[in-house]
């Protein structure tokens, strides 16, 4: 196992798919000369030529298109859409194209693209610049939606997403891609969809995914040490399909569940998690399930109002406090 | 093209014109559903693009008014219709309906129904196609209302910027929707708005088989010889509404008597009736014998086939 950073893992994903299949290609703003916004493709323009790392025009709808065109041929094209934000103007092309040719041509036609991109709120970059999608996109019949945590599925994701024959789209988050963390030395790949338990607990499942699984499991540690409360921590590391089973196991052993998310709440994960304990096992409950989210405003400049627009561990404390009845 | 050869894009011509006309028909009595959006005066815009073309091994992609463009690719006109039938053995397994006829063995790549949606993946495919090493071109065959989408102009430049083999069909029957071009579009030749991007173009009249077939071997040999994409504007009229919920108010019965007056079928077949290669008793034959095929055949397939199984809603969802 070596330890490299998220950007570092994402890398060498590109670099060993690109190795291995000829039609593999990367595209994106800014990924080829310049080696990519957080670098996830540095030094592959070099490797692999313009050909095959293609520096895009600012049209996002277009080149998603082009790239999902050219998907239809047997070309795995890895998308870079460089935030979130941007991937609005995509979605009439991801939606409207990638998710539904499958389907209405009946079974003729494929898109295996892998769409990636950052969403979240970084450092005051405004409301156009901070905003999430995942939940969007996790509504999409037809499209994979998955989101890593750490350095390993940040590699063994987009491997695994590289090889689909689905489209996917990876959430990725601006404040990660320096976070270090081990990654196999050989090749790994992350499966697309269920959950990974990160921390054992008994008392309550704390659910993150992405940035918020560092809340839950920071959050677990101090419900621990300072309220002797034991939280399991579950990583939905895959969006769609969410891991039902994976849900149900969770919350029938500790009977108590928060969700934490750094979106709005509305038609959210969190909203949709809480849908599935519900249908999955209720009557486990013994308390209503919470959700820990951002406030429903967009994002603002300003830091303080930024900082308390978006939730973090502390939040995910005080909602377990308040489900034992301790705040 | 021998005479023979415009004998039989003769014979394509009629078929896709009573297709569409049984389709109208078919439409009426309650057996075709949703919106259907048919193809009757422009005719020799696919059939002359694609005779100079490779059908079957060129890459055509089209909008929502496609059955024609399938069945000129090679679609079996039977699943097309069992398509609109929404049958189990329709072309999309009753799945996509007429504004999503998919026939991939044939290299027809799809009916879109989001205005523009086409033109980047088209150009994808040329980017495919060039990735590859073959010599096949893909074929972007829209409408002119599509040219005010982002997507065109998105397109348009990446196309040129990395000289990819697609070829833009425009079939220009000046009407998107129900809003004239000249309420819609500030510029009202086509292919005077790629030049803008440094793309060769051309316009032509779209009626007339033999010019778009010309034209058509100009701008295929250019893509085809991997001298950068081509943009083909052809000058025509839908005789019928946009779909079928379309009353043509917004247009007068004089126009539309005006432009069947240069009916793209009665121009080759007086054509070749001139040349002696064709009589008129001849003609009135072919058609009575494709109206017998088409009700024989293929909607008797169509009527006969059965319903997809309801029990496969979720197939095809995800791989």
């Amino acid at each position: 196992m070596a330890e490299m950073m998220y950007w570092e893992a994402i890398l060498r994903a590109h670099d060993e798919e690109m190795a291995r299949d000829p039609l593999v290609i990367c595209m994106g703003e800014d990924i080829g000369v310049a080696g990519g916004t957080y670098k996830a493709t540095k030094g592959l323009h070099e490797k692999y030529g313009p050909l095959r790392v293609i520096d895009t025009p600012i049209s996002e709808n277009g080149y998603t298109g082009l790239g999902i065109g050219a998907s239809f041929l047997g070309v795995r094209p890895i998308i870079e859409i460089m935030s979130v934000n941007f991937a609005w103007l995509a979605t009439d092309q991801i939606v409207n194209t990638a998710a539904k040719v499958r389907y209405m041509s009946g079974g003729q036609l494929a898109a295996p693209v892998v769409i990636r991109s950052p969403g979240g709120t970084a450092h005051q970059l405004g409301a156009q610049h901070s905003a999430r999608m995942e939940k969007v996109f996790m509504g999409i019949a037809g499209l994979r939606v998955v989101t890593p945590s750490n350095p390993k599925q940040a590699y063994g994701l987009l491997k695994s997403a590289v090889r689909s024959d689905d489209p996917v789209f990876i959430n990725e988050h601006e404040l990660m891609y320096n976070m270090k963390g081990e990654v196999p030395d050989g090749e790994y790949f992350h499966p697309l969809e269920g959950s990974e338990v990160t921390r054992v607990g008994q008392d309550v499942t704390l659910f993150g995914y992405n940035i918020s699984v560092h809340w839950c499991l920071k959050a677990a540690d101090i419900l621990a040490k300072q309220h002797g409360i034991s939280a399991e921590v579950v990583d939905l590391y895959a969006l769609s399909p969410l891991d039902r089973a994976g849900i149900r196991k969770s919350v029938a052993k500790t009977h108590r569940a928060v969700i934490a998310e750094e979106d709005e709440a509305p038609v959210g994960v969190g909203a949709e998690v809480i849908a599935i304990i519900n249908e999955e096992c209720f009557f486990e409950l013994d308390a209503a399930p919470v959700r820990v989210h951002a406030a429903n405003v967009p994002i603002p400049y300003n830091h303080k109002l930024e900082k308390a627009a978006i939730p973090d561990h502390e939040d995910v404390v005080r909602a377990v406090l308040r489900l034992f009845g301790k705040a | 093209m021998n005479l023979q050869d415009k004998k039989r894009v003769l014979r394509e011509m009629v078929l896709g014109r009573r297709f569409e006309e049984r389709c109208y028909q078919a439409y009426m009595e309650r057996k075709i559903g949703g919106f259907l959006h048919l193809y009757p005066g422009q005719e020799a815009c696919v059939n002359g693009v694609m005779e100079a073309a490779r059908p079957g091994q060129d890459y055509v992609i089209t909008g929502y008014r496609d059955h024609v463009h399938a069945i000129k690719c090679g679609a079996d006109p039977k699943e097309v219709m069992a398509e609109l039938y929404a049958k189990e053995t329709g072309s999309s397994k009753g799945r996509g309906g007429s504004m999503h006829i998919f026939d991939v063995k044939h290299h027809f790549m799809g009916g879109y129904a989001l205005v523009g949606g086409p033109f980047p993946l088209a150009t994808g495919i040329a980017k495919a196609i060039q990735m590859k090493g073959g010599d096949e071109i893909a074929i972007c065959f829209l409408g002119d209302a599509a040219n005010n989408q982002g997507t065109f102009h998105e397109t348009m430049n990446m196309a040129k910027l990395w000289n990819l083999p697609v070829l833009f069909v425009c079939e220009n029957n000046q009407y998107g929707i129900g809003t004239v071009i000249h309420r819609s579009t500030a510029v009202l030749d086509q292919f005077k708005r790629v030049c803008g991007y440094g793309i060769e173009a051309a316009q032509c009249d779209g009626q007339d088989f033999d010019v778009v077939y010309e034209h058509a071997k100009t701008a295929v040999s250019h893509v085809r010889d991997r001298k950068g994409p081509y943009f083909l504007e052809l000058m025509t009229y839908r005789y019928r509404g946009h779909s079928m919920s379309d009353s043509r108010s917004y247009r007068t019965r004089e126009e539309e008597e005006m432009w069947k007056q240069r009916d793209p079928i009665f121009i080759l077949r007086d054509r070749l009736v001139d040349a002696g290669a064709m009589t008129m008793d001849e003609f009135a034959a072919l058609e009575k014998e494709i109206d017998g095929y088409i009700e024989n055949e293929v909607i008797r397939f169509a009527d006969e086939s059965p319903e997809p199984d309801v029990a496969d809603l979720e197939k095809y969802v995800l791989a």
